[in-house]
């Protein structure tokens, strides 16, 4: 340590000045998408279409219309519907763990590792802090989202034919428009995941304990999807976070129908409020002393 | 101590403005600062001054409520009851304009172990909304110079030895000019050389101007770098001044060895003392000790009289109050942790 001044010294600061957090927004994004557990989970989401397509490629059997996951059977005629058939295989319990875990990290992950503290010392401010993880969490929901959908696109168009789609009503789409089909149905499942990656960040204000915080968001979003096969739940069932999570089969129809969206969007902005209320009613009172 | 003079900060400090704050302003300030944990009471309503420009050493044993007490100031925990001013404002109420002139290492650094260095500054910097994306390559390299880890900034974290990480947190602390620096116990972990480093580094800092408020268990730590001090025990201050202040409070006595200590209290009781005898082991010689309060009785008097009323003495010695034994005096000894 040399004890002479050679630091360089900049003025000192005025005072005036207070960034948005654009800064630490960034900051938050490239410590999320650098780490190597992040990138296992894309990985891992983009294997799914491909494990999907290699399985029904290999297999001589044709499948019957209706037998499997929802869509299987159009795979092997249109490699456009690798991408669709992975989302429904994944949304109900793949990409649910992955929010899991990155929302779960988002506080007690920085808690656990001590970090918080220097964070909140710096001064990030509680409630700034709060509102980057929670649109990290979100940002990673689109990006795997995003990487599922792509890999099932390209591996679709590499192990099958690819034409015009032909749609659930029967009308057929040209090859364009399905893509932008694709992009619709990766914004619908982004947008299912938002309520759950509220409750993860609430849970993660809770405990010091990644983990534990990683899996109690994972146990609620099963326990949503078990209350919503219940018929004596019914009344519950379109309050529930995830009752619309299969609801985007209705993009693929004509024409567009976006009923199902919008209820969709609006149970996860319900969710994102209180959940975020809870979050902050909780955090910005709490005594850091991990 | 090397420095010229424990009490006042050096002469150049005097002169320059101290965090904007009058010279002989508090730059922290606590009145009845209290936090229970249940029933537990961490800190028991304690009233810290610390005057900007200082050195404040906040002395005391695991666990008397020093991190509890530091947390608070940083706005990390809330105080149960009290009021907290930390450079002349109210926190945690107007913690958005303090922490930025403040540096802080609280309870040890922490990292993210899978970023290196420089990049764990770069992260930690971000979330000063104050600091500035264009000076930030600058001032993150010359933190890290500073703290004498140029060398490493490439390297993951998770692969810094403790002693590195310690000098990352204070690299940390140090990425603005601050007015109040706070480090928590700077020197754990840290080898003697490395000790010496935090030593020089804080006392360069005094110079500038900052106010360093450091903590640590460690007595003979404090006395070296440190111009004031406050001891805590079992959540409370049970002293608080500068060194020379805290080491007035503890009395010269006279000790003597000898086989003959009856006759030794008769003569030191004679010569207007109060004297006391120690325990003593099977083939030790007793010792008679007594304070020599403010009394300018001269040591060879004593010496004299005891020879004369023919007490053999073995060992004859004048102690000076040490800070030591003021510090065990009030905190106690052994390895008690306080509940």
């Amino acid at each position: 340590m040399s004890s002479s001044d050679l630091a360089v010294k900049p003025a000192r600061r005025t005072g005036a000045r207070r960034g948005l957090g654009l800064d630490l927004l960034g900051s938050e994004l490239s410590v999320l998408f650098r780490r190597r557990r992040t990138w296992a989970m894309l990985v891992a989401v983009a294997l799914i279409p491909i494990l999907l397509a290699v399985a029904v490629r290999l297999s001589s059997d044709a499948l019957a219309p209706g037998e499997g996951p929802p869509f299987l059977d159009r795979v092997t005629q249109n490699g456009l519907f690798t991408g669709f058939t992975a989302m429904v295989v994944a949304i109900p319990l793949f990409l649910p763990l992955t929010i899991g875990v990155v929302a779960g990290d988002t506080i007690a992950g920085e808690a656990g590792q001590g970090t918080l503290r220097y964070l909140l010392v710096a001064p990030a401010g509680r409630v700034r802090l709060l509102l980057v993880k929670y649109i990290g969490a979100a940002a990673f929901s689109l990006v795997a989202t995003l990487t599922l959908m792509l890999a099932g696109i390209l591996i679709g168009v590499a192990l099958f034919p690819v034409g015009p789609v032909t749609l659930l009503s029967g009308d057929v789409i040209s090859v364009p428009e399905s893509l932008l089909r694709s992009l619709l149905v990766a914004s619908y499942v982004t947008v299912s995941l938002l309520g759950l990656s509220a409750i993860g960040l609430f849970i993660s204000t809770l405990t010091d304990v990644p983990v534990g915080a990683m899996a109690a968001t994972i146990v609620v979003s099963v326990v949503a999807q078990i209350l919503d096969v219940l018929p004596q739940l019914s009344w519950l069932h379109p309050w529930l976070f995830s009752h619309y999570w299969l609801g985007f089969a209705e993009l693929l129809s004509q024409p567009l129908d976006f009923t199902s969206f919008g209820a969709n969007a609006l149970v996860q902005a319900a969710y994102i409020a209180v959940f975020g209320a809870l979050a902050y009613s909780r955090f910005a009172t709490k005594d850091i002393l991990s | 101590m090397t420095q010229a003079s424990p009490v006042a900060p050096a002469p150049e400090v005097g002169s320059r403005a101290t965090g904007g704050l009058p010279v002989g302003a508090l730059a922290i300030e606590t009145e009845g600062l209290t936090k229970r944990f249940g029933q537990q009471v961490a800190v028991g309503g304690i009233n810290l001054a610390v005057p900007s420009g200082a050195v404040f050493g906040f002395l005391g044993p695991n666990g008397s409520g020093k991190t509890t007490s530091i947390r608070m100031l940083l706005g990390l925990t809330q105080a149960t009851s009290g009021a907290i001013r930390v450079l002349g404002e109210s926190m945690p109420a107007r913690l958005h304009e303090v922490l930025p002139r403040v540096g802080a290492l609280v309870e040890g650094p922490a990292f993210y172990p899978f970023l290196s260095g420089d990049a764990n500054l770069r992260r930690l910097d971000t979330a000063d909304p104050h600091a500035s994306r264009r000076t930030r390559s600058i001032r993150v390299a010359s933190a890290l110079e500073r703290v004498g880890l140029s060398h490493a900034a490439g390297k993951k974290v998770g692969a810094y030895s403790l002693g590195m990480k310690q000098r990352l947190g204070i690299a940390n602390a140090l990425l603005q000019p601050r007015d109040l620096l706070v480090l928590d116990e700077p020197t754990n972990g840290l080898d003697p050389q490395g000790t010496r480093e935090v030593r020089s580094l804080v006392r360069s800092l005094a110079a500038e101007g900052t106010t360093v408020f450091v903590s640590s268990h460690l007595l003979a730590e404090v006395e070296q770098m440190c111009t004031h001090a406050a001891v805590m025990s079992a959540g409370n201050i049970v002293a608080q001044g500068t060194l020379t202040e805290l080491r007035e409070v503890g009395e010269t006595r006279v000790r003597v060895r000898t086989p003959d200590a009856g006759t030794a209290e008769r003569v030191l009781a004679g010569l207007g003392l109060t004297p006391v005898s120690t325990p003593h082991g099977e083939d030790e010689q007793p010792w008679v000790t007594a304070p020599l309060a403010g009394r300018a009785t001269e040591p060879e008097l004593i010496v004299n009289a005891l020879v004369a009323a023919g007490v053999r003495i073995r060992g004859f010695s004048i102690e000076e109050p040490s800070l030591e034994e003021r510090f065990v005096a009030l905190t106690g000894e052994g390895f008690d942790v306080v509940q």
